[in-house]
C-alpha cells in the first residue's frame, strides 16, 4: 500500500439513542485504498457498510475521525467521488438522456446545450442504451435504469466511483451482465471503485481487495482480503482458480460464524493494522475457527488455504 | 372493454337524468282545480291557489328561463339586472384575483416552511390556528381594515385558498426522496438550482394537488361571500333573486355554480396531470 489514493482514518458514527443512551455503528475505522484499485466490501446488514460510504461520497459526516482523498481531507460531497445508488435515484420526470445530461450540466455548467447532450450521448452508448435516450425511467426495465445510473456516474468523470448494493434489485442475468460492464469500464478508464456488496461471488469476481466487516453495532474491519485471482479474469472460468473456492469459503466462513464471534476472540484486534489475508500465501493467513466446518464442506479443493 | 364500459356508465347517468326530471315535472305540476271560486278571486290568488300548481318551479319553466339567460349572457339593466354572464365573470374574476395572490404567497413560503425544518417547527402552532377559521370571519376585519367591500371578497378568497396550497406545498417540499436530493448533493447543484431542478418537479404533483382543493373551497366560497358583500357576482345574484322570490333563478344560478366550479376543477385536473411523472 505504497500509494494511499483514499485513507479512512479513525472514522466513528454514533446515533443518539433512547434515553440519552449513544448508539455506535462503528468506531476507530481506519481503511485505504490505492488509485485504480477496486473494493468490496461484506458485512452484514447493520455492520454501518452504507454509512461508511456515505461518509466517502460526502452524504454523511462522521462523529470523529477524517477522509483523505487524493491528499485532501473531504468536506462534503464532490464531483470528483460519483455515487451509483442501490435504488438508482433517477429522477422520473426526465429522461434517459436528461437525466445523464443533468450531471453533465453539473459539472460543466458552462458547456451550451448541444456539448452537454454529446457528451451525455457518449456514456450513454457505453452502458448501451443507445435508443432509448428519450425514454422516460418508468419504461425501463430495472437493468436499464441502473445502466443509466451508471451512466451518470460515468459522464462525470469521476476520480472515484461509490456503489451501493448496485445490482441487489436486479435478476441474475442482468446483474451478470452489468458486472462484466462495471468491470470492464473501471478496467479501461482506471477508476477507484469502492463497492458494497452482499454477493460473494460478486465481490471475487469483481474486487481487487474485499474488506470483511464485523457485525454492527460496534462494527470494526476485521481483515483485508486480497484477491488472488489474476486481473484479466474471465466469468466463466473464474471457479476454475485453484484458489477460486479457498477464498470463497474464506469468506462464507467469515460470515456465517466469524463476523459474529470474532469481535470476542480477538480483543488485541488492532484497528489501524487490519490483518491483510493473501490466500494461497502460506504463512500469511489467518488462522480461523471455522477450520472443521470448512474441510467437511470442500474437501481437498482448498489447497492454498493454511490452518 | 372501456368503451363499452363508457357507453354504459352514460346510459345509466342519462336514464338517471330523465328519471330526476320526471320525478320533478310530476311533483310541481299542475293538479285538477282545487277549489272553486270567482274568477276575480282567481285571478288574485294566481295559480298556485286554483290548478294546485307548486310553488316551486319545474324543470320546463326553469330550461325556458335558462334558454331566455342563456340567449342573453352580458345584458346590463342597471345595479339588479345584469346577465348571467356578468355576474359569473364578477366572481371568477375575484376568485381568480384572491386565488392568485394566495398562490404567489402560498407555493415561495410553503417552499422555504418545506426547507427549513426549524421554520416549519416554529410557524405550525400559527398555521394551525389559522387554517381552521371560517374564511367569512374574517370578513368584519377585512372589511373595517380595508374599507372596499369588493377587495374584502378578494382578501376573503385569498385567505381561505392559502391553507391547502401552503400546507401540500409544505408537505411535497419536505418529502421528496432522499435519493433524489442525494443525487443532486452529489452533483454539486447549489440550493437554488436544485430547489428548481429536483425539488419543484418532484413536489409539483403534491402542490398541484392543493391548488386544486384551493380553487374548490375558493369556488364554494365566493358565493358566500358575495352574498355578504353584495353589489356583483352570482353569490349576489342569488339572493337577489332569493329576495325577488324567483326560485326558478335561483335554480339556475345553482346549477351554473356547479357547472363553473366543475370546470374550474377539470383546469387544474389537466394541470396535474402535465406535472404528475409516472415512477
Amino acid at each position: 500500500m505504497t500509494d494511499k489514493f483514499i485513507s479512512i482514518e479513525g472514522i466513528a458514527k454514533r446515533y443518539p439513542g433512547a434515553s440519552g443512551a449513544t448508539t455506535t455503528v462503528f468506531e476507530n475505522l481506519w481503511l485505504s485504498m490505492a488509485r485504480g484499485e477496486f473494493c468490496c466490501v461484506i458485512g452484514h446488514s447493520g455492520c454501518g457498510k452504507t454509512t461508511v460510504l456515505n461518509i466517502l461520497a460526502g452524504l454523511d459526516a462522521p462523529s470523529e475521525g477524517t477522509v483523505i482523498v487524493d491528499g485532501q481531507a473531504i468536506s462534503g460531497t464532490s464531483l470528483d467521488r460519483a455515487v451509483i445508488f442501490q435504488s438508482h435515484a433517477l429522477l422520473p420526470w426526465r429522461t434517459v438522456l436528461g437525466n445523464v445530461a443533468y450531471a453533465v450540466s453539473s459539472k460543466w455548467r458552462r458547456w451550451d446545450r448541444a456539448k452537454v447532450k454529446a457528451h451525455a450521448q457518449t456514456f450513454i452508448d457505453l452502458v448501451g442504451l443507445s435508443g432509448s435516450e428519450h425514454k422516460r425511467p418508468s419504461e425501463l426495465s430495472g437493468g436499464m435504469k441502473q445502466r443509466v445510473g451508471i451512466a451518470r456516474a460515468l459522464s462525470i468523470t469521476p476520480k472515484m466511483m461509490l456503489m451501493d448494493e448496485p445490482f441487489s434489485a436486479l435478476d441474475a442475468l442482468t446483474r451478470g451482465t452489468l458486472q462484466d460492464e462495471v468491470r470492464r469500464i473501471c478496467l479501461e478508464t482506471g477508476q477507484t471503485a469502492f463497492m458494497i456488496t452482499h454477493d460473494v461471488d460478486e465481490a471475487i469476481y469483481l474486487a481487487d481487495k474485499i474488506f470483511l466487516m464485523t457485525n454492527g453495532p460496534g462494527a470494526v474491519l476485521a481483515e483485508v482480503v486480497e484477491n488472488p485471482l489474476p486481473r484479466d479474469r474471465g466469468r466463466t472460468d473464474l471457479h476454475r482458480h485453484p484458489l477460486y473456492y479457498a477464498l470463497r469459503n474464506h469468506i462464507i466462513d467469515f460470515l456465517v460464524t466469524r463476523s459474529k464471534t470474532f469481535t470476542a476472540e480477538k480483543p488485541d484486534h488492532d484497528p489501524r493494522n487490519v490483518p491483510v489475508v493473501q490466500i494461497g500465501k502460506p504463512g500469511l493467513t489467518i488462522a480461523s475457527s471455522g477450520d472443521e466446518q470448512r474441510q467437511t464442506w470442500t474437501p481437498g479443493t482448498s489447497p492454498g488455504l493454511t490452518a | 372493454m372501456t368503451s363499452s364500459l363508457r357507453l354504459r356508465a352514460g346510459i345509466v347517468s342519462i336514464a338517471l337524468l330523465a328519471a330526476f326530471l320526471g320525478i320533478w315535472h310530476l311533483a310541481t305540476r299542475s293538479t285538477a282545480p282545487v277549489a272553486t271560486m270567482s274568477p276575480e278571486y282567481a285571478k288574485l290568488m294566481g295559480l298556485t291557489a286554483t290548478q294546485g300548481k307548486s310553488a316551486m318551479p319545474g324543470p320546463l319553466d326553469v330550461g325556458a328561463k335558462l334558454w331566455e339567460h342563456l340567449k342573453r349572457p352580458f345584458y346590463d339593466n342597471g345595479p339588479n339586472d345584469k346577465g348571467l354572464g356578468i355576474q359569473l365573470g364578477y366572481s371568477i374574476a375575484r376568485v381568480g384575483m384572491g386565488y392568485l395572490l394566495a398562490v404567489l404567497v402560498a407555493i415561495p413560503l410553503g417552499f422555504l416552511i418545506g426547507m427549513s425544518p426549524l421554520l416549519s417547527k416554529a410557524l405550525d402552532p400559527f398555521i394551525q390556528v389559522l387554517k381552521p377559521i371560517s374564511p367569512l370571519a374574517w370578513m368584519p376585519l377585512a372589511l373595517y381594515t380595508i374599507k372596499d367591500s369588493s377587495i374584502s371578497a378578494i382578501f376573503v378568497i385569498f385567505i381561505c385558498s392559502i391553507w391547502p396550497m401552503l400546507l401540500n406545498t409544505v408537505f411535497g417540499v419536505a418529502s421528496v426522496r432522499k435519493e433524489w436530493i442525494n443525487v443532486a448533493r452529489t452533483l454539486e447543484v447549489g440550493t437554488l438550482r436544485r430547489a428548481f431542478t429536483v425539488i419543484l418537479p418532484a413536489a409539483a404533483p403534491t402542490i398541484l394537488t392543493g391548488m386544486r382543493i384551493s380553487i374548490g373551497i375558493a369556488w364554494l366560497v365566493i358565493v358566500a361571500a358575495e352574498m355578504l358583500v353584495g353589489g356583483t357576482g352570482i353569490g349576489y345574484f342569488v339572493w337577489n333573486e332569493w329576495n325577488n322570490l324567483s326560485i326558478t333563478n335561483v335554480i339556475i344560478a345553482i346549477l351554473l355554480i356547479g357547472v363553473v366550479g366543475m370546470l374550474l376543477d377539470q383546469i387544474l385536473a389537466r394541470f396535474t396531470r402535465m406535472v404528475t411523472f409516472p415512477e
